[in-house]
């Protein structure tokens, strides 16, 4: 009995931290989708590009750990303002399911040119962080470090959204895209900033989930529907609910992962959403006019 | 004038596989055709606004209790498939219809679909003991031979007339929708909710139709890809990156005119086979590389789509022609 107690006490844990990285990965889409509302289905492959990014700068060109994160979070925050200049800006005054769709022809585009660019072998850094073992529970390391750098995250994102100048005129847009620029903010500068911070945020899970999974082209595949239901249940655009919901999903995952397979853990995650979906679709209804 | 070119078109799509039957483009041919169904069916909703992202697994699900029928059960497809329907139309009411009583439209409902396509995939995989998992799956072959009980045929005339019967089906309900009240009823829903209701339009039940019609469909063309290919795996019958090509194929080919997710169908499946073919193994990726930028610039610049745009352009030269 003991045994088994300490084996939930470590997936309970192991879910904790898992929450921690799940919502760092929607940090980045709930600030887009809050302030551009565009949902950017291809927000898993900016993360895998940015994986890429760091394997090919720490592996293959020796670069020190701490310049090659500095490096990728710049370079995917340059994609996400790309991909808004490019693909988003044309499409703001189209339905909003166009830009859902488009951003998927950017996922498609994406994975396969890295499928072209870098093969579909799986990669990894080549570096191993140490577990730790906490009261006969085994802790990985890069997870705590992923658990802290998302709670870093939230709180910089938070302060910047609520202390600075940009960041109110940030908050302002989310709540009225029509009246804001009447009053004197430059709509298209603060989406630009806003698409540069969410690539950021892709860039910066990016650097802590290399040290997790081996990179493939595919990997976005693995996590990003999950980034997005937990964006919806937390209703999108909002923080504090993703981070709940980024909690309780690494739970039924994690407890779901000890009890069956990992597979389960994802389905009942999955089902949880769609029925609480109907059981509180008024979390969903607050951003809605 | 057009009406006798589409018997002379259907007449020379029938009598194909009398003249000419080279196997590999006949391979192709019924590919093009399974898949123009599935996408067809895609449609019948889709251009309504109603954006579902589910459809991959609605098309797993009629796959799957297709095989699963028949190899455990040695129930024949005559019958698993209408099971693999039933259970996709099923599933379509269970997830839809809290959708659209609760009024999650849009995005929302294309990310609630998704997250759909995503628990059928996973299910798929995790049950790997009856179904294989990610290795795929194999309905057993009847007396090594072909069976009109087991739905298993050697030749491929007889599966090119089957697809084609049931791609010309899908057409027939595509017309059948666009004639009827329902396509009234749901341009209203999707212009205005609230201003249908008040018109009388019954939302929920109107979107449950086309949605229950359209899942049940795929599912159909998920039985029909089983029992051709003789093979299916959670990635090619499943999951969001199936559900997304079907979204893909459609607004290229065009989704308000009928043959549209056709040309999306002919120009995607003949352009991943003819990377495929002229460049070997070296063209993986390319196709979807392509795909993916003619996604973007086809919502960008001609949100009709190829068929859509070029009929819309001939509709507006003889609008010219007409008024000088």
């Amino acid at each position: 009995m003991a045994i088994v107690d300490i084996f939930l006490l470590e997936a309970l844990l192991n879910g904790v931290l898992l929450g921690g990285v799940l919502a760092l990965l929607s940090l980045g889409l709930n600030l887009i989708f809050g302030v551009i509302d565009v949902v950017w289905i291809c927000y898993a492959e900016l993360i895998m590009l940015g994986m890429y990014g760091m394997y090919f700068l720490y592996t293959v060109y020796h670069a020190p750990i701490v310049a090659a994160a500095a490096v990728c979070i710049v370079a995917v925050a340059v994609l996400g303002v790309l991909l808004h200049v490019l693909v988003i800006a044309p499409l703001l005054g189209a339905a909003p399911i166009n830009q859902l769709l488009a951003t998927g022809g950017v996922l498609f585009f994406l994975q396969s040119a890295a499928t072209v660019l870098f093969g579909i072998e799986f990669k990894n850094l080549g570096l191993r962080l140490p577990v730790l073992k906490v009261a006969g529970m085994f802790v990985s390391y890069s997870r705590l470090l992923a658990f802290a750098a998302a709670l870093i995250g939230m709180v910089l994102v938070y302060l910047f959204l609520t202390r600075t100048y940009t960041g109110t005129a940030i908050r302002a847009i989310a709540q009225d895209r029509q009246i804001m620029p009447l009053m004197g903010v430059d709509s298209r500068r603060i989406y630009l900033i806003t698409s540069a911070l969410g690539g950021g945020l892709a860039g910066l899970a990016a650097c802590l989930l290399v040290l997790q999974y081996d990179v493939h082209p595919f990997v976005g595949l693995s996590f990003g529907p999950i980034t997005f239901l937990i964006c919806v249940l937390g209703s999108l655009g909002n923080f504090v609910g993703g981070f709940v919901a980024a909690f309780v999903f690494a739970e039924i995952i994690a407890l779901g992962g000890l009890y069956l397979d990992l597979e389960w853990g994802y389905v009942f995650a999955f089902a949880f959403f769609i029925v609480m979906m109907f059981v509180r679709p008024e979390g969903l209804m607050a951003r809605r006019s | 004038m057009t009406r006798s070119l589409r018997w002379l078109g259907a007449a020379a799509l029938v009598g194909l596989p009398f003249v000419y039957t080279a196997p590999y483009p006949m391979h192709i041919l019924i590919i093009i055709l399974i898949w123009s169904f599935a996408y067809t069916s895609w449609s019948i909703m889709g251009r309504f606004g109603l954006v579902s992202l589910g459809h991959g697994g609605f098309m797993g699900i009629g796959a799957y209790v297709t095989a699963l029928a028949w190899n455990y059960g040695h129930v024949s497809p005559w019958i698993g498939a209408p099971l693999g329907l039933l259970a996709g139309g099923l599933l379509a009411v269970v997830v839809a219809y809290p959708c659209f009583r609760f009024r999650i439209i849009g995005h929302y409902f294309a990310l609630v679909t998704l997250a759909l396509s995503g628990i059928v995939l996973q299910v798929i995989t995790a049950t790997r003991d009856y179904t294989g998992g990610s290795l795929g799956y194999t309905p057993e072959r009847y007396k090594n031979g072909s069976s009109l009980y087991a739905v298993q045929f050697t030749g491929k005339t007889t599966w090119y007339l089957i697809a084609l019967g049931v791609w010309a089906f899908g057409l027939y309900i595509w017309h059948r929708v666009d004639r009827g009240m329902l396509r009234y009823a749901l341009e209203a829903i999707s212009e205005d909710e609230d201003g249908a209701a008040a018109t009388g339009v019954h939302v929920t039940r109107e979107k449950l139709k086309v949605t229950v019609l359209s899942a049940a469909m795929t599912a159909l063309a998920g039985a029909l890809y089983c029992q051709y290919q003789m093979f299916i795996s959670p990635d090619t019958v499943s999951g969001i990156a199936v559900s997304l090509q079907m979204v893909f194929a459609v607004v290229v080919g065009g989704i308000y005119v009928p043959l549209g997710p056709t040309v999306g169908a002919v120009i995607t499946i003949m352009l991943a086979e003819v990377l495929r073919v002229s460049f070997g193994t070296r063209a993986v990726g390319w196709d979807n590389l392509v795909y993916g930028i003619l996604l973007v610039i086809f919502i960008i610049f001609l949100p009709k789509g190829i068929l859509g745009s070029l009929l819309a352009l001939r509709r507006a030269r003889r609008g010219a022609a007409a008024g000088e």
